[in-house]
């Protein structure tokens, strides 16, 4: 199908942006990589009066390390998270989730910012987010705030973003050296939409692990974060036994929805797979 | 507000100017408003990859970009790639291999493969089916395709040596 008629401004200031999407209201929508807007207007799902291209407001874009935290522009796209060597060095997790956010074509255009606002329940960052407690900068008229990844995702696709808002940035923690990391993902083809994965993250010391983050999607209407079942391998070895424990600990943690093709027990069973590979991988 | 906007590109070398509406993506533009049919239209929601384009060197789906976006880039398409013989190497095996029936997601997939085979030269048989993974086929169960991709990336990484 073909969109119904907008307009269409690019600001190449925050300020301005923020002015247009003031005086637009409900009317107005922010267009980043458009790479989950425009497949909504082409098929008549959104019909906005105006969309505002953030793609040429300077300073939202780009890696930047400040001691240990490393801060990543919203306009940043996929493909250069996925090219970083900063990223790859120390936010592995991000490196290891980006192949698995749809295909090339797609990665080159769609942002970080835009992934996040967005909340889709079935995305790669914002589980990445949640397991690595990273920080979202939103800018307002009334200036910059901060608010935790983990209290960000309210409910299916609702967050903390207030109307007029924008994200400018995420703040994630730089991971030291005995932490390790590893994204999981099952989709019926790479790079659709995930039927569940899961971003874990914990701190291996003598090959026990410790602050385990088990962060599932596709398992909610928000990335869910099992903290019964980080609690079941708290001081442990990554053993058979450990791994079992875990397993069934995590139907205390998640209930995952029903889709078209998978049921709820599927997916619970599917997330205990991963867990399981997870548990490996960062014992590793 | 503007529904319509002064957009300037270059297109295969060409540059182009129109006004466009804010509301036409970008193959509807290269085919309607200059011709270019070899860029297929289909799902027009980023799924088929039968659209994929190149704009400014990178790979993107034309459904899913706004053809006034495309101001001041450098747009390529199929037609661009074939008359310029950068992929002729890559119609060539295609065509030997039988990697297309109807030829529908053929520029596409033509597209998507040359981005692998500049960019990635040592790609594994695996690594060639993760990438081509974007472009759907309906008739050839892909085995042909991934053997022409893959008797380009040998023959090309020979032709360095």
């Amino acid at each position: 199908m073909k969109a119904p008629a907008f307009a269409y401004a690019k600001p190449t200031s925050l300020e301005h942006a923020l002015a247009l999407l003031e005086r637009h209201g409900d009317g107005a929508k922010l267009l980043a990589g458009g790479q989950s807007l425009i497949p909504t207007l082409n098929m008549r799902l959104s019909a906005p009066e105006l969309l505002v291209d953030i793609t040429g407001v300077s300073g939202l874009a780009g890696i930047k390390i400040t001691g240990t935290v490393v801060r990543i522009g919203a306009l940043t796209t996929h493909a250069e998270i996925e090219c970083s060597p900063e990223i790859a060095r120390h936010v592995p997790l991000l490196a290891q989730a980006v192949p698995h956010i749809a295909h090339a074509a797609i990665r080159n255009r769609g942002t970080l910012g835009g992934s996040i606002a967005l909340a889709d329940p079935a995305a790669e960052y914002p589980a990445c987010a949640v397991a690595l407690d990273a920080t979202f900068v939103i800018a307002g008229k009334h200036g910059e705030r901060r608010v935790k990844a983990r209290e960000f995702f309210k409910a299916l696709y609702e967050t903390e973003l207030r109307p007029g808002e924008v994200i400018v940035a995420a703040e994630f923690p730089a991971a030291g050296a005995s932490e390790r990391s590893a994204f999981l993902e099952l989709a019926r083809r790479h790079g659709d939409y995930a039927i569940v994965g899961l971003a874990a993250h914990a701190r291996l010391t003598a090959g026990k692990l410790s602050d385990a983050r088990f962060a599932f999607l596709g398992a909610g209407g928000t990335p869910v974060l099992a903290k019964n079942t980080a609690a079941t391998v708290e001081g442990k070895l990554s053993t058979p036994d450990v791994v079992a424990v875990a397993q069934a600990a995590l139907g205390s943690d998640i209930d995952p929805p029903a889709d078209l093709y998978t049921s709820s027990t599927t997916k619970l069973h599917l997330a205990r797979v991963l867990l399981a590979r997870a548990l490996v991988a960062l014992a590793s | 507000m503007d529904y319509e906007l002064d957009t300037t590109l270059t297109v295969n070398s060409v540059l182009v100017k129109r006004r466009v509406a804010a509301r036409v993506h970008l193959i509807d533009f290269l085919r309607e408003e200059l011709g270019l049919t070899g860029s297929h239209i289909a799902c027009e929601h980023g799924v088929c990859g039968a659209c994929t384009v190149r704009v400014d060197g990178k790979i993107i789906r034309g459904c899913l970009m706004l053809a006034v976006q495309a101001n001041g880039c450098n747009v390529d398409t199929i037609e661009g790639l074939s008359d310029s013989r950068e992929i002729a190497d890559l119609q060539r095996a295609f065509h030997e291999h039988n990697a297309l029936q109807c030829g529908f997601c053929t520029p596409g997939m033509l597209m998507a493969a040359q981005d692998l085979v500049r960019r990635h030269p040592q790609a594994t048989r695996e690594e060639i089916r993760v990438h081509m993974s974007g472009n759907y086929c309906r008739c050839t169960g892909y085995q042909s395709i991934v053997d022409a991709v893959e008797e380009v990336l040998i023959s090309r990484r020979g032709a360095k040596k």
